[in-house]
């Protein structure tokens, strides 16, 4: 086999390069077809009729006025009499009919009684909770006694709310049955092979009958894995109406119950030396994520502090449930451990920077990786230069702070395959069921095919969005780039490798004589003796030569396991309590980088997904109805472009990390910026806003009573 | 919904919605209260148009749109806005529908050069007036430099919302062809990204009005009109600071009227 690692600095052409996504002009000209844009001959339009109370038991439904209607085709009954309903907008009645307006008109036909029962969704005050499920404590070492002995140690109490994933392409799918146990689903989905082999099985189809496609997917940021029974009812729709179905969720559901992070509150107490030096840790958090899907935030998080005890209690509220929300379980471990350290090094009257660098060999492996990372970051904000203790000195209403948080995540490769084929005409194309839902992994895919075969990007062609092509995980967890990159890597090596063996006699040499490289099939110590790719198609004659490959495992191609630094700057108007990001500086690592431009929008949309869920962002329900009331783009608040400062992304990249090989990026950077923002406001005003989101409100009221905390 | 308490002329509010209100509006004209309440209880099986109206619909009429330089008949139903008809009957896909009420600007489109919401226009009220989408200003083989721009920039992830943001970014570049930042910032500030492109639109727009700006100096002519985009190009005047100074102010008291309009941006 050919040399099986990645090329060397030296002889990369493309990887690390800053290289424009392949599908761009696509998307610039809206030629590129998502599935909302998508219409079938005959296609029928299919809407949901949605419980309007958060916990109720369905009497009766009748259709019957629904059904007669001239143009509706079929009506589901999803939850009939004496099912309960547990949260608000929960599906109840499917209807499709030949137009959308006709389906609205038919579900506001349909009449439903419900017998109301009681529900609880706000879970902020513990003690208010009818029911918790505490977790299991973790200990290591003797919290108590450290606390006691501790020289400085602080007590605070911290929270954030649930966030929506809010995807502009709303879910939904389009399910064509093409026989009587087969069908084809166009579906928004980050997890294309997944969501075959979900509906299969919900429809007790044979699951190599199900193909799935998604060619362009407007965004999922971990919502978008599952079919849904949105998803389900849609095949069934199809199935009874004898036609192809469209379901797209509106945006009141889309906001309500196609996804959310769950929320996370805690009470914290910290003690260190008075050096810097952190000795010992305590704390209780609770969230919830619905029913029962709380997560579990990693806490204290990156720091593993000697005397620590933690306990995670879960409570169940009647709200749709939580999903991956990009890091799961990150932002929320990093907010409120970040936010505590933070004030205990305002205790210890320190520097966070020194105090960060005096406890980083907490952090165990990553510690080097953090402290060239710290070095960046501060050179690049001017930290050490321009930091101030807490409460900016400053004359005037605007006052400014500076605030930093590290993190981490895994982001080791997922389960891919690929085949690459290499047509009678000498183009290149790799297949891999896998979806591109914006963080360019078609363009990934392209540059490892087109750099392992020796080709210009422009020569390859990727096919991916396909379940017929080879499976691929889900692109969640940043598994997607490593998975897909040696999958390809691999199935390029392969390909070569029967190029190698069939073009060596005819060059006469051996195969481990050539090689791939400026569009040739060559002899390594002779590049002018060598074939064009379309001679060496030639060889094959007009059947396809086709190579697989698969992501060999951890340790090959891939890693896991990176570190980021973040710092933040703030100014924030004392009278009004409007705060506003002036500066952000991430500085990330993410192993081999296979295009630094795409790397970087991953790491410049973290950012800014992040200030908007650090000054913005909330999902408010009304306790009385159980409703959530920000369901509209007006209501449920985002950062525009105007709302986010100026940005500084640095990639570390070179010896060091580039040998660890291709590790995940989606994730990491979105873990540490409302923790650097909190920090920066902390230290611009001289008070702890112990909630997220940092709402004019929030930080009048942390001026007016400062140190209160949450509870 | 509880009925509303009905006035003392026995037309409920929801009556008056459904059909009574034309009876009523002629009140003063000498009907008399008895009647209306007559009127009232009969389903109206038109409503009464005055003189001189033309009515349309509530059943699909034809109609005639002209986007991108080209006429495109169709029979929609009058309440149908321009963004479903544009999805819908004219495989015109690239506004997006996002919020479908007027907040996120997916569906941005130029509607006699100007940034509008496609979702919040009746089709049938923009019949005569030139409608430029995002497949009109280039091709993936020929991009628009603002296009182009975004390319180079990476202003997109998932792109969903990219094609509202282009033709924001146009509008603005048409009729400010050298905008400063916070210009920018503030065209496009009627919509919205979630992937988080807004570090890479600030680049690329500012990149393409250099473009824009460097192509009118080197060809001394004023750019050709865009099929549908009938505000030309402004270009700078040559001159001193003053000059310079004057030109700006001159723009931005066009583009405020502009905006009074109901300007998307």
């Amino acid at each position: 086999m050919a040399d099986p690692s990645w090329p060397d600095e030296k002889s990369r052409k493309l990887i690390g390069q800053r290289i424009s996504r392949l599908d761009g002009p696509a998307k610039v000209t809206g030629r590129a077809q998502y599935t909302y844009d998508l219409q079938l001959p005959g296609m029928l339009y299919g809407q949901i009729l949605r419980c309007p109370h958060a916990h109720a038991r369905v009497k009766a439904v009748d259709v019957s006025a629904a059904k007669a209607m001239p143009g509706v085709k079929a009506v589901r009954v999803i939850q009939g009499p004496g099912t309960e309903i547990q949260w608000a907008l929960d599906e109840v009645v499917a209807v499709a009919a030949t137009t959308e307006a006709i389906a609205g008109d038919a579900l506001r036909a349909i009449k439903v009684e419900y017998e109301v029962l009681p529900h609880f969704v706000v879970e902020e005050k513990l003690a208010d909770a009818p029911k918790v499920e505490p977790g299991e404590e973790v200990s290591e070492g003797d919290a108590a006694a450290a606390l006691e002995a501790a020289e400085v140690r602080v007590k605070g109490s911290y929270g954030m709310p649930l966030v929506a994933h809010n995807c502009l392409e709303a879910h939904g799918q389009i399910v064509q049955w093409t026989g009587p146990d087969r069908l084809t689903a166009w579906c928004s989905t980050q997890a294309v092979s997944g969501v075959a082999a979900q509906l299969a099985e919900a429809l007790n189809i044979p699951a190599a009958n199900v193909r799935v496609v998604a060619e362009y997917v407007g965004g999922g940021f971990g919502s978008k894995f599952g079919i849904d029974r949105w998803g389900v009812e849609c095949a069934r729709l199809a199935k009874e109406a004898g036609a192809p179905v469209k379901l797209m969720l509106d945006r009141r559901a889309e906001l309500t119950v196609a996804g959310d992070r769950p929320s996370a509150y805690a009470e914290i107490e910290v003690g260190a030396k008075k050096d810097g030096t952190l000795t010992a840790w305590r704390s209780k958090s609770w969230a919830s994520g619905g029913l029962g899907n709380s997560g579990n935030p990693p806490i204290p998080y990156v720091f593993q502090i000697p005397n620590r005890k933690h306990q995670h209690s879960s409570v169940p509220t009647n709200k749709a449930s939580s999903r991956a929300w990009r890091a799961p379980n990150h932002p929320q471990a990093c907010f409120l451990t970040m936010s505590a350290l933070d004030d205990l090094a305002a205790a210890l009257g320190m520097n966070p920077l020194d105090f960060v660098k005096q406890n980083l060999s907490l952090t165990g492996k990553l510690e080097k990786i953090y402290r060239e990372e710290l070095e960046v970051a501060d050179e690049v904000m001017g930290w050490s230069r321009r930091w101030h203790p807490r409460k900016d000195a400053a004359r005037g209403p605007i006052k400014r702070g500076m605030g930093l948080a590290i993190h981490t995540w895994g982001g080791r490769g997922h389960r891919s395959n690929c085949e690459v084929t290499l047509h009678p005409d000498g183009t290149a194309e790799a297949k891999i069921s896998t979806q591109d839902i914006g963080t360019g992994t078609r363009t990934v895919v392209g540059i490892v095919l087109a750099e392992t075969l020796g080709l210009p990007l422009e020569a390859v062609q990727v096919s991916i969005g396909d379940s017929r092509y080879p499976a691929s995980g889900g692109s969640g967890g940043s598994s997607t780039v490593g998975g897909v990159s040696a999958a390809t890597r691999r199935a390029a090596l392969n390909a070569l490798d029967l190029v190698f063996a069939k073009a060596a006699s005819r060059l006469g040499a051996r195969p481990e004589e050539l090689e791939a490289a400026e569009g040739k099939v060559r002899v390594k110590a002779e590049p002018s003796r060598g074939f064009t790719w379309k001679q060496v198609a030639s060889l094959f004659g007009q059947t396809p030569l086709t190579a697989t490959g698969a992501n060999p495992g951890p340790g090959e191609l891939t890693d896991s396991g990176v570190g980021g630094v973040q710092m933040a700057e703030v100014a924030v108007d004392v009278e009004t309590g409007i705060v506003k990001v002036t500066k952000m500086v991430a500085v990330q690592d993410c192993g081999l980088i296979v295009d630094l431009k795409t790397a970087e929008s991953q790491v410049y949309g973290a950012l800014i997904m992040g200030i908007s869920t650090a000054l913005a962002e909330e999902k408010v329900t009304d306790p009385v109805t159980g409703i959530t009331l920000n369901h509209d783009f007006e209501s449920y608040k985002m950062a525009g472009i105007g709302d986010v400062g100026e940005l500084v992304v640095r990639m570390m990249t070179g010896p060091g990390y580039d040998e660890r090989g291709v590790i995940g990026l989606g994730e990491p950077p979105m873990v540490s910026p409302a923790a650097a923002i909190a920090n920066a406001v902390a230290n611009a005003i001289g008070v702890r806003v112990p909630w997220l989101p940092l709402t004019p409100r929030r930080v009048l009221d942390a001026l007016a009573a400062p140190g209160k905390g949450i509870v | 919904m509880s009925e509303a308490p009905k006035p003392p002329g026995g037309l409920s509010r929801r009556d008056f919605l459904r059909g009574g209100g034309a009876a009523a509006a002629l009140s003063s004209a000498g009907m008399l209260v008895t009647d209306l309440a007559e009127a009232a209880k009969k389903k109206p099986a038109t409503p009464h148009v005055p003189e001189g109206m033309e009515v349309f619909g509530p059943g699909p009429v034809p109609i005639r749109l002209k986007i991108n330089g080209k006429p495109f008949d169709v029979r929609v139903e009058p309440r149908a806005t321009l963004l479903d008809v544009m999805r819908e009957e004219l495989e015109l896909t690239g506004a997006k529908r996002v919020c479908d009420r007027g907040t996120c600007g997916a569906c941005t489109v130029l509607l006699d050069g100007k940034a509008v919401y496609a979702c919040s226009q009746l089709a049938i009220d923009v019949q005569r007036m030139p409608i430029q989408t995002v497949e009109g200003i280039g091709r993936p083989a020929d991009l628009h430099p603002l296009q182009a721009a975004f390319v180079e920039h990476d202003a997109q992830q998932c792109g969903f919302c990219t094609p509202g943001f282009i033709m924001a970014a146009k509008a603005l570049l048409d009729h400010n062809p050298n905008p400063t930042l916070p210009q920018v910032q503030h065209a496009l500030s009627g919509n919205f990204c979630r992937c988080g492109t807004y570090a890479g639109m600030r680049k690329a727009v500012i990149a393409a009005a250099a473009v824009a700006v460097q192509e009118d100096a080197e060809e001394e002519t004023p750019r050709p009109e865009m099929p549908d985009g009938p505000m030309p190009i402004k270009k700078m005047e040559a001159g001193g600071e003053d000059d310079e100074k004057a030109a700006r102010r001159a723009r931005r008291k066009k583009k405020r009227r502009q905006r009074g309009g109901g300007d998307g941006g």
